[in-house]
C-alpha cells in the first residue's frame, strides 16, 4: 500500500538515476539518517556504544570494503585482517609523527596507505584465480602481521610491542584516547560508515562498478568486450583496501585504543569479515551492514542468554557459541545462499503487492 | 665438511620431516577437492576433533560432561575405564565415518550445484561447529596423546651419523615413525584407488561427475566414502601432531599451513601434496635457519605463503595441478 512505484512520477533523468527511486525507500532512508545522526547520539551510553554500536559501525566499513572486492569483483580475499592491521599501524605512525594533524585526516590517510599495500598484494590476482588467490591473500595476512610484530619501527620501539592511541580531538571533542564520550566516538565512526556506504554505492553503479561486475561474472568474456582486467582488479583492490584500512584505523584508534597486532588483527578477523559479507549478501551494501550487525549482535545475544540467563560459565558458553555460529552459517547457506540482502529483497517484493497479492 | 654445513643438513632433514606432517593434512584436502570440488577448510579441525575423540575414548571421558554438568548440576567426568589404544583408534574411525555420513546428510546434500565459494564457506561454518562440538564433548584443556608411538631423539641415528661423518644428527623418532606411517598411508590410498571397485568409482567421480553419474555410480555414496577417508587421514594427522605437540586448539591451525602446500603441489594432485609438503617443510626451516636471524626470526609464520604466492605467479596451476584451460 505504501511501498509502491505507482504515482511516483519521474520528471528528470536525475530522478531516474537516484539511489532510492521508490519514495517509501527514500523516506525510510531519511528516517534512518535522522535516527542515527539526531536521536541515537543523545541516548547512547557507554555499554551500547562499546558492545554494539562501535563494533557494528567499524565492521560495517570493513564488510563494505571486502564486499567490493569479493561481492562485486569476485576476488576472494582472506587478507582482511592484515589490511586492517596496515590501517591501524599507519594510523598510529601518522598520529605520533604529526601530532597536529586532524584525526579525521589521519584516518583517511591510513586508508590511502592501505590502498597502496592492497594494490601491491592485488597484483598476483592477475595471474592467480579462485581459491588459489584466496590462499595467496593469506600470504598478505601472515606476512603483514609478522611484519608489524617484528619490526620495532612500526610500534615506535615500545617495550611491550603494543601500540596505543594518544588523545586526539575533533572540534575540541576527544574521539581517541582514554577520555572519550560515547556519543563522540559513535558519531565519528558513523560519519565514516556513511561516507563508505556513499562511496561504495556510487562507485558500484558507475562505470568502474560495472567493470568489476563484468570481471566477476566472467573475466575472459569481460576482457574480450574491452574491460581492462588489470585496471578493474587493481581498482577493486584499491577501493576495498582503502575502506578496510579505514576500518582498521578506527578499530585501533577509536574502539580499542591499544592493540597487540597478532591478537587484534589475526586470521580470525579475516574470516569474521568474510562471514559478514556472505551472511549479509555478496554484492550488496545493505547486506554488508546487515551481516555486520548480525555477527556483532549474535555473540552479545548468546553471551547474555547463556551466561546471564542460564548461568553457564563463560568457557562453556564460548564453546557453545562456536557451535551456534557454525551451525547458523551452514543453516544460512542452505536456506538462503544469497544472504540477508536477498531476504530483504524478497520482503520488499512482497510488500509491493501487500495487501492485495493478486 | 664443516659443522655449519652439517647443521644446515640437519635442519633440512628435520624440515623434510615437518613437511611430511604438512603433507598428511594436505592429503585430506586433495582427496575431498578431487572427488567433490569442495575446498574443505574443516580438514584441520577434523584432525583436531579426531585427536580429541581418540584421547577422550582412550581415557574413558564422558562425552559432553561439562554440558551435562552445567545443565543438570551433576558432577561426572570419567566412566572410570581405560580403552586400549588400538580399540580406541577403531572407535574413532567409526566416529569419523559417522561424521562423514552426517556431513553428507545435513550439509552437502542441500548444497549440490552451489558455487564453490558457498561450499567453501559452508566448510568454514563446519570448522567452527566441529571445533565447538569437540570442545563441548571433551573439554578444551590440553591433552596428551599416547598411543605408543616412539618418542625422543633417536640415539642410533645420532651415533651412526657421528661415526660416519663426525657429526651426530638429532632426529626425532616420532618424525621417523610419522614418515613411515605417511608412506604406508599413501601406498594404501594408491592401492585402494587403483585396485578396488570403490576406488575406481572414486577416480571416475574425480574425473567427471556427470559421466560417473551416468554410468551408475552413486555420487552420495562416493561423497560419504571420500569424507570418511579424509576423516581417517585427519585422524592419522591428528595422532601425529597430537603426539608431537599435545592435543589442543593450535592443532586446527596446521590446516592453514597445509594450504600453501596445496597451492605449490596443485589442488588436484596427491603426489603434489607430498612433494609440496616436503618443499614447504624444508624451505621454511632452511629460510628460518639462514635468513631468520637477520630479520628477527619467526619467519615460519609467513614463508610458506609467500613462497607459494611467488611460485603461483609463474605457474598458476601449481607443480602437478591440471592445466587450467579457460573458455568463454
Amino acid at each position: 500500500m505504501f511501498y509502491r512505484e505507482a504515482g511516483d512520477f519521474k520528471t528528470r533523468y536525475a530522478d531516474d538515476a537516484q539511489s532510492f527511486p521508490i519514495a517509501f525507500d527514500r523516506y525510510r532512508y531519511y528516517a534512518v539518517m535522522v535516527l542515527a545522526l539526531g536521536v541515537v547520539p543523545f541516548i547512547v551510553n557507554d555499554y551500547w556504544a562499546n558492545a554494539v554500536l562501535l563494533p557494528f559501525l567499524i565492521w560495517s566499513v570493513a564488510a563494505i570494503g571486502l564486499n567490493i572486492l569479493t561481492g562485486y569483483c569476485g576476488q576472494v580475499s582472506l587478507g582482511t585482517g592484515g589490511f586492517m592491521a596496515v590501517g591501524a599501524f599507519a594510523c598510529y605512525k601518522l598520529m605520533t609523527a604529526f601530532p597536529g594533524l586532524n584525526i579525521g585526516i589521519v584516518v583517511l590517510l591510513s586508508g590511502g596507505v592501505t590502498a597502496g599495500v592492497g594494490v601491491l598484494f592485488g597484483l598476483p590476482s592477475l595471474r592467480i584465480k579462485g581459491f588459489y588467490l584466496a590462499v595467496a591473500t593469506l600470504a598478505a595476512q601472515f606476512f603483514l602481521v609478522w611484519l608489524f610484530n617484528r619490526v620495532p619501527w612500526f610500534y615506535n620501539y615500545s617495550a611491550s610491542g603494543q601500540i596505543s592511541a594518544p588523545e586526539r580531538t575533533v572540534f575540541g571533542v576527544p574521539v581517541t584516547g582514554p577520555n572519550t564520550d560515547a556519543w563522540a566516538t559513535y558519531l565519528f565512526c558513523l560519519v565514516f560508515l556513511i561516507g563508505a556506504a556513499w562511496l561504495a554505492r556510487n562507485l558500484t553503479r558507475g562505470a568502474v562498478g560495472r567493470s568489476w561486475m563484468a570481471i566477476r561474472d566472467m573475466d575472459i568474456a569481460a576482457e574480450i568486450i574491452g574491460v581492462n582486467p588489470l585496471r578493474a582488479k587493481l581498482t577493486a583492490f584499491m577501493v576495498s583496501s582503502f575502506l578496510v584500512g579505514i576500518a582498521g584505523a578506527l578499530f585501533f584508534s577509536v574502539y580499542l585504543g591499544a592493540v597487540e597486532v597478532g591478537e587484534a588483527f589475526g586470521i580470525q578477523k579475516s574470516f569474521l569479515v568474510l562471514f559478514m559479507v556472505i551472511i549479509g549478501g555478496l554484492g550488496s551494501i545493505f547486506g554488508s551492514m546487515a551481516g555486520a550487525a548480525f555477527m556483532v549482535l549474535l555473540p552479545v545475544f548468546l553471551k547474555n542468554l547463556l551466561v546471564g540467563g542460564l548461568g553457564w560459565d563463560t568457557a562453556l558458553a564460548a564453546h557453545f557459541e562456536l557451535v551456534i555460529v557454525g551451525g547458523l552459517i551452514i543453516f544460512f547457506l542452505i536456506v538462503e545462499p544469497h544472504g540477508l540482502a536477498r531476504l530483504w529483497e524478497l520482503a520488499k517484493e512482497k510488500l509491493r503487492l501487500w495487501p492485495f497479492p493478486h | 665438511m664443516p659443522d655449519q654445513v652439517f647443521f644446515a643438513l640437519e635442519v633440512m632433514v628435520n624440515g623434510l620431516m615437518v613437511g611430511v606432517m604438512y603433507a598428511l593434512v594436505a592429503l585430506g584436502f586433495v582427496l575431498i577437492f578431487k572427488a567433490s570440488g569442495i575446498f574443505n577448510y574443516a580438514q584441520g579441525v577434523m584432525a583436531l576433533f579426531a585427536a580429541l575423540t581418540l584421547v577422550g575414548i582412550q581415557q574413558g571421558q564422558v562425552p559432553f560432561a561439562h554440558l551435562i554438568n552445567a545443565i543438570f548440576g551433576t558432577d561426572i567426568h570419567h566412566f572410570g575405564w581405560q580403552v586400549p589404544a588400538l580399540l580406541a583408534i577403531v572407535l574413532t574411525v567409526l566416529v569419523m565415518i559417522g561424521l562423514a555420513v552426517l556431513i553428507e546428510r545435513i550439509v552437502l546434500k542441500h548444497l549440490v550445484n552451489q558455487e564453490p565459494i558457498i561450499l567453501f564457506m559452508a566448510t568454514i561454518g563446519l570448522a567452527y561447529f566441529l571445533e565447538g562440538v569437540g570442545d563441548l564433548m571433551w573439554g578444551s584443556d590440553i591433552k596428551v596423546m599416547d598411543v605408543g608411538l616412539p618418542q625422543g631423539i633417536s640415539d642410533s641415528i645420532d651415533r651412526a651419523t657421528f661415526d660416519w661423518f663426525g657429526y651426530g644428527f638429532f632426529i626425532d623418532r616420532l618424525d621417523i615413525a610419522a614418515s613411515i606411517i605417511a608412506a604406508l598411508l599413501v601406498a594404501a590410498l594408491i592401492v585402494f584407488s587403483q585396485y578396488t571397485r570403490e576406488g575406481r568409482a572414486l577416480r571416475a567421480v574425480a574425473d567427471d561427475h556427470q559421466a560417473a553419474l551416468s554410468v551408475g555410480i552413486s555420487l552420495r555414496f562416493i561423497w560419504v566414502l571420500v569424507w570418511s577417508i579424509a576423516g581417517f587421514v585427519a585422524l592419522v594427522a591428528g595422532i601425529m601432531w597430537g603426539a608431537k605437540s599435545g592435543v589442543q586448539f593450535s592443532l586446527s591451525l596446521i590446516a592453514l599451513k597445509a594450504l600453501p602446500v596445496l597451492m605449490l603441489g596443485g589442488f588436484t594432485s596427491i603426489p603434489g601434496a607430498i612433494v609440496g609438503g616436503l618443499i614447504i617443510g624444508m624451505g621454511e626451516k632452511l629460510f628460518e635457519f639462514i635468513v631468520g636471524p637477520l630479520v628477527g626470526g619467526a619467519t615460519e609464520n609467513w614463508f610458506a605463503y609467500v613462497l607459494a604466492l611467488l611460485f603461483l605467479v609463474f605457474r598458476p596451476q601449481g607443480l602437478f595441478g591440471e592445466k587450467i584451460i579457460e573458455r568463454v
